[in-house]
């Protein structure tokens, strides 16, 4: 009991602050990757293994249009249309005629795919990592670190966008589509609901997403052609821990993991912290296989 | 509105169809037709293939032989969601609503078309909330909470949204209460005088009788016995024979 005591009373209050908002910004961006992965999942079956090459080649897009034209926001909006337009082709060429097939399949292709784009990235871009301006440079004063305002707006501009997403699936026709079409694809067809369409749809839109999620990250750690590796890494724990499908589940998900490995961080090497991630993803795995936040279907 | 099929080409006509799940073969040269606003029931025991001749119709399931036909014009091969925008809607045994889906959101799948003005939108919402009241008042609950009969008025109401030519209903009643299986009744008689064909597959032989025009009888597979609903009755020996226990 004095033990627990001590130890609480040496958490220090500052850091733990800090950690907080950490776990939160990293949180916001990993529910943002993750968001795609686990609307794809949800509505065809398809455990996209290239999502994480879809984050760097969209940071890479970023990085592009950033140098040539110095507008973050434009290099945001370009890298999501040209991820979504790369996921719609790599939809329709190579998934498409895979649907209904074992699941098995389509693990092997996006698995291939993210090779390639791996490989095609370190080819055309080379090893050396590219750096990306942050498109603002204030700081201010959190206890004694200079910490930057751009982690903050991050933070909010990953909430903006899962939130218009949000609003997208809630409201919009086609919205109401995707949700129908995940719960039932057969009636939905027979609804009129295109659903091969929709699937490549939901594709590109996740691709998009995790572009933009590149683009976000890019200016913390620069720009190479493994960058998408420990992210997509991640975001496969979030999915499942969240209930694969649950788009609610995998920002909670999200963000609940990133501030345990923030905490964690506290008292461990970071590379070390990420252990709790697949110490929850055991957990998870083995008290309640279906996911924390699981949707009926 | 298009052309009104004329009395010799019927608005469905099946002709022939095999189909099969793997190596069973389910239907064996199913035959039919329904012409535009008849109301034509398909009796027959569980397993003879009935369900399957509705699915086969709507594109889920596909023949291996035989025709469908959709005012002279062959769909085989035309995806179900393009048979839904054609006039053919389907309400399947199993109700399928979108649980998930408030009830709204439900209707809306089928009304978010092209086309629909929004005055038309709500004259069709009108008509399913003034048929079905309760769906009215739930109509931001979620879609599986609702009750059985609830749901079924549901899957009736959203197929009612495309504005088919014929609804193909799969066991409507299974498992309803009597005052529901009367409003079914009734929503089956109201379509009728709308215009709409329905082919309804039914295990409830009385109401069968009194909704339809023409019958036909199926067993393994294929169509035994067809003839107009009025020559029939409970206690006839055909029933008997094909449906009796």
């Amino acid at each position: 009991m004095h033990a627990l005591v001590a130890f609480l009373q040496d958490i220090p209050v500052d850091l733990l602050i800090i950690q907080t908002v950490n776990g939160v910004v990293t949180g916001m961006i990993l529910a943002l990757v993750a968001s795609g992965l686990t609307l794809i999942f949800g509505i065809m079956d398809v455990v996209n293994f290239a999502h994480g090459e879809l984050f760097m080649l969209g940071a890479y897009v970023g990085v592009i249009v950033m140098v040539a034209t110095g507008n973050f926001w434009l290099a945001l909006i370009v890298s999501f249309l040209v991820i979504a337009l790369l996921g719609a082709v790599i939809q329709i060429v190579t998934l498409r005629p895979l649907i209904g097939r074992d699941p098995l399949n389509t693990i092997l292709v996006t698995f291939g795919i993210s090779l390639i784009l791996q490989n095609f990235a370190l080819w055309y871009f080379g090893p050396i990592a590219r750096r990306m301006p942050s498109p603002i440079t204030g700081h201010f004063i959190l206890f004694y670190l200079d910490y930057p305002w751009y982690r903050l707006l991050i933070a909010a501009l990953s909430a903006a966008i899962i939130g218009g997403f949000w609003l997208f699936l809630k409201f919009s026709k086609y919205g109401v589509w995707i949700r129908a079409t995940t719960q039932d694809r057969v009636m939905a067809q027979a609804m009129g609901i295109p659903v091969p369409l929709v699937f490549t749809g939901v594709f590109a839109l996740g691709a998009g997403m995790a572009a933009m999620s590149g683009v976000l990250f890019a200016p913390l750690v620069g720009v190479d052609h493994t960058m998408g590796l420990d992210w997509v890494l991640k975001a496969f724990i979030v999915v499942v821990v969240g209930g694969m499908g649950s788009l609610g589940g995998s920002i909670v998900a999200a963000i609940f993991i990133s501030l345990l490995e923030s905490y964690a961080a506290i008292w461990v090497d970071p590379s070390q912290a990420v252990i709790v991630s697949f110490v929850v993803l055991i957990l998870t795995l083995l008290f309640k296989p279906t996911g924390l936040f699981a949707t009926p279907k | 509105m298009s052309e009104a099929p004329t009395s010799t080409q019927p608005l469905i006509s099946v002709e022939g169809l095999h189909t099969y799940y793997g190596k069973s073969h389910i239907l064996d040269g199913v035959t039919l037709h329904v012409g535009a606003g008849e109301v034509v029931g398909l009796l027959g025991r569980n397993g003879v293939g009935k369900s399957t001749t509705l699915k086969t119709i709507m594109g889920l399931v596909h023949a291996s032989a035989g025709k469908v036909l959709l005012e002279g014009k062959d769909i085989a091969g035309v995806p179900s969601h393009k048979l839904a925008h054609r006039g053919i809607a389907y309400v399947p045994e199993d109700r399928r609503i979108f649980r998930l889906l408030t009830v709204m959101e439900n209707l809306r799948v089928g009304l978010d078309r092209d086309g629909v003005s929004d005055a038309r939108k709500n004259e069709l919402l009108d008509k399913v909330f003034a048929f079905f009241p309760r769906l009215g008042e739930r109509r931001h609950q979620a879609g599986g909470t609702l009750s059985g009969g609830e749901q079924q008025m549901l899957a009736i109401s959203r197929a009612m949204m495309l504005e088919p030519k014929i609804i193909l209903l799969d066991e409507p009643t299974e498992g309803l209460m009597p005052s529901m299986v009367t409003q079914i009744r009734e929503i089956i008689d109201a379509l009728h005088r709308e215009g709409v064909a329905i082919l309804l597959v039914e295990q409830n032989v009385p109401l069968t009788l009194a909704s339809s025009q023409r019958i036909y009888i199926m067993e393994k597979g294929i169509v035994r016995h067809q003839c107009a609903a009025s020559e029939l009755d409970v206690n006839h020996a055909v029933i008997k024979q094909y449906l009796g226990v």
